[in-house]
């Protein structure tokens, strides 16, 4: 047993965090929710020359052959800094071209993302809202040598900058939704796809993606033809942990921000930490954090071990988001009057925890997941 | 990081395992394990006998010092063993125990050391736990009963309460006040010894008519010199060398997983409103919650071991497990109920109890886990002192 992080780790932590200070101040994090694009091109290059992008990525494609937990100390900076980039959309595909890609396409797409060269954004849900299979709608058929796509995803995050987008589909309309699922690659700037944004809680460049008649090389496709829902339970089991690594970024700011203006906010001639309510909102906070980084990390580890955590993703994704949401809460409770402002970073990370509850499975979904687990 | 055992580790947990699989079938009807043995004779035979095959094995003094007859094993040993003792509801442990042997190991005399330590570890000491006094609960370093030196001896005079098990016991530790009242907890000493004249004991019956608790009533109570743990005026430092070594606590988390489990096989198998309680969207969110916290409790507390093996003070960890736990269990006892209904609360007499009435005891019981050894806000206070460096109001 060991639940420390090694040394590389704390060592990748420390120079994320540097990083993230120096280019990535708040002020930025501010001007790039107003952005359009919410991306500076030069800093994602430098942050491929810090070798993010490839952190994941095997040596032989251009990548530093990173592991999971790896990426999670990454993430939790990322989420401590409140990074607007498309660097999680992009490492989640990473994660699919990973898993099923051919070795053609690894050698083609992969070392271009480690470079930063190309951006990939994840084209799955819709209008339904949904992370089943049935809620997938948009389809592929087969057209001359290619597919021919049409459909509507929503919550595209980064579509506006993506290059590439992994797309989910349908191409089995008489089967059961998850033996008729199959996953391409498509060019971003192929005829018939318009992106149009969507605007949400934590301007996080959310988007809807037309695909209208679009047309895909069959060469496009990764994995098997019908049979890849699978690799979406993968990505999403990777994708949500992915997303409670940066939840915990977030919490840990919280609780380290309100302590320390807990000891330098004075009212009633005493500073606001030295009163017990305010000591015990933190002292639940702390404690509901610790404990729930555990849930995480177990889930991360298991990833990382390629052994079976549909469970745990879900046991860790369920009480992360809570917490995170609960832990904000109090946050801005605790600032006070200030916290509830635009200027304030409080609010950055209020709204951060609204979007990412219900990404890749909200509580709900996940306890409901846990329940048949359950043999309920 | 890595999340698994050890070979030896996972031998160990598979060894004790068997055994309490084993003793697990001997157990009384309705048995719900805890504090349940100091109840009934039947569940107090039941708890002795346990108790002297897990000594007989040596596993009473699992993390001790080889040379005090220990087994040298960390806290993550001692932690696999609590967590299976308690997930399969065997009382293993003698109450107190530890508290007396650490503080016997740490701040013992040689001689203590050669006297007490092999009479513990084969179990043949019961103790009762002289802390607490009526104007001194979670306030402790205010206790009032003093300690008068007398010749060879000291004389003890005062009152505790909350005596966990006094009735049952046949040795006392007692924490009395040797200096003056303005030095607090650096006026304290540790008294052990056996139970005569001038202590006598009156039931503190608990809510659910349960004989767990007493009163203690000290009136001249004469202990040699040579019982006394540690230096004159060291006694909270004794008291709390027992508190360190077993830190990280999972009983409750172990405990209450099990409970959790009976309680998702009841939904399975009971009906309700024309349907099997399992299939209400409801409940199954429910369960589901619990089944996650008490995966991260017993995930925490195996952290906390794993912080204590590295010689971490844990103070502000140890804390919040404890408040976490005791608080869950709480919750699940009552959420038990609410979800049982009317059934939810009849006791264990009547053959229409569901789990032999166990939630609805439970709910009782639970009440004092979040009060007993440290409240919850007290242990709020600790995580906001120790841990958040928060100043003193």
């Amino acid at each position: 047993m060991n639940f420390d992080f090694t040394e590389e780790q704390e060592i990748l932590r420390k120079m994320a965090r540097d990083f993230l200070t120096k280019e990535f101040p708040k002020t930025l994090v501010r001007e790039m929710e107003e952005d359009t694009t919410g991306f500076r091109p030069d800093i994602w290059k430098k942050m491929a020359e810090l070798g993010w992008m490839g952190l994941i990525i095997p040596e032989e494609y251009g990548g530093s052959s990173g592991s999971f937990l790896d990426l999670m100390v990454l993430l939790e900076e990322i989420g401590q800094g409140c990074l607007v980039s498309p660097f999680f959309s992009t490492v989640i595909c990473t994660s699919v071209l990973l898993d099923i890609a051919n070795e053609e396409q690894k050698k083609e797409f992969l070392p271009r993302i480690a470079s930063g060269e190309k951006i990939f954004a994840l084209a799955l849900t819709e209008p339904s809202a949904s992370y089943d299979a049935s809620g997938i709608e948009t389809t592929a058929t087969q057209k001359n040598d290619g597919y021919q796509i049409n459909g509507v995803k929503l919550f595209v995050n980064d579509a506006q900058v993506a290059d590439y987008f992994i797309c989910v589909t349908k191409t089995n309309l008489s089967s059961t939704p998850e033996e008729g699922i199959t996953i391409f690659l498509v060019d971003a700037n192929t005829e018939g796809i318009k992106v149009i944004p969507l605007p949400t809680i934590a301007d996080d460049k959310q988007n809807e993606v037309v695909f209208e008649d679009v047309i895909v090389p069959k060469g496009n496709m990764l994995g098997r033809l019908n049979g890849e829902w699978q690799a979406v339970e993968r990505l999403l089991n990777f994708a949500s942990t992915a997303k409670c690594a940066e939840m915990i970024g977030g919490a840990d700011w919280t609780v380290e921000s309100c302590v320390a203006y807990a000891k330098e906010r004075v009212q009633f001639g005493k500073p606001i930490g030295s009163f017990g309510i305010i000591q015990h909102y933190l002292a639940e906070m702390w404690a509901d954090i610790s404990h729930t980084k555990r849930l995480v990390y177990h889930a991360g580890w298991l990833l990382e071990q390629g052994l079976p955590c549909a469970k745990e993703a879900a046991m860790a994704k369920a009480r992360m988001s809570d917490v995170y949401k609960r832990c904000t809460r109090m946050g801005v409770q605790i600032f006070g009057g200030i916290g509830t402002t635009r200027e304030h970073d409080m609010g950055l990370y209020y709204r951060r925890a609204r979007q990412a509850l219900p990404l890749f499975g909200s509580p709900d979904l996940c306890r409901e997941k846990i329940a048949k687990e359950l043999g309920l | 990081m890595d999340f698994r055992f050890t070979p030896e580790q996972e031998a160990l947990q598979k060894e004790f395992e068997g055994f309490c699989k084993e003793e697990a079938t001997r157990a009384p009807e309705g048995w719900i394990g805890g504090l349940s043995a100091e109840e009934t004779d039947e569940g107090w035979a039941y708890h002795q006998s346990v108790v002297k095959k897990v000594a007989a094995k040596g596993w009473l003094s699992l993390p001790w010092p080889k040379e005090y007859g220990g087994h040298g094993h960390g806290p993550v040993e001692q932690l696999i063993f609590n967590e299976v003792t308690a997930y399969y509801r065997v009382p293993a442990l003698p109450f107190h125990f530890m508290t007396v042997a650490a503080g016997i190991m740490v701040y013992g005399s040689e001689e203590q050391k050669k006297e007490w330590l092999p009479k513990i570890a084969r179990a043949e000491i019961n103790w009762a736990e002289g802390l607490s006094e009526p104007n001194a609960g979670s306030d402790l370093a205010s206790l009032n009963t003093t300690a008068v030196e007398d010749g060879d001896d000291y004389v003890i005079n005062g009152q505790k309460v909350w005596t966990s098990g006094a009735h049952r016991s046949d040795h006392i530790f007692i924490l009395a006040r040797t200096g003056t009242r303005e030095s607090r907890h650096k006026g304290l000493t540790f008294f052990i010894n056996e139970i005569g004249p001038g202590i006598e004991f009156r039931p503190l019956i608990f809510m659910n008519r349960s004989h767990f608790y007493n009163e203690t009533f000290i009136e001249d109570f004469r202990v040699p010199k040579r019982n006394i743990v540690g230096k004159v005026n060291q006694g909270w430092y004794v008291m709390m060398a027992g508190r360190n070594f077993a830190r990280a606590n999972i009983s409750f988390a172990a405990a209450g997983k099990r409970d959790l489990e009976d309680l998702i096989e009841y939904c399975k198998q009971t009906q309700s409103g024309g349907q099997v309680m399992a299939k209400d969207p409801l409940i199954r969110q429910k369960l589901a919650e619990f089944s996650i916290d008490f995966e991260a409790a017993l995930k925490f507390a195996y952290y906390l071991s794993w912080l204590q093996s590295k010689g971490q003070d844990i103070a502000a960890e140890a804390a919040a497990c404890g408040y976490f736990s005791s608080e869950l269990n709480l919750r699940l006892a009552n959420t038990a109920m609410e979800i049982m209904g009317l059934y939810g609360t009849i006791k264990r007499e009547s053959k229409w109890a569901p789990l032999y009435g166990k939630f609805q005891d439970l709910c009782q019981w639970g009440s004092g886990f979040t009060i007993a050894g440290g409240t919850t806000e007290i242990r709020k206070n600790v995580i906001a002192w120790i841990g958040l460096k928060l100043p003193r109001g």
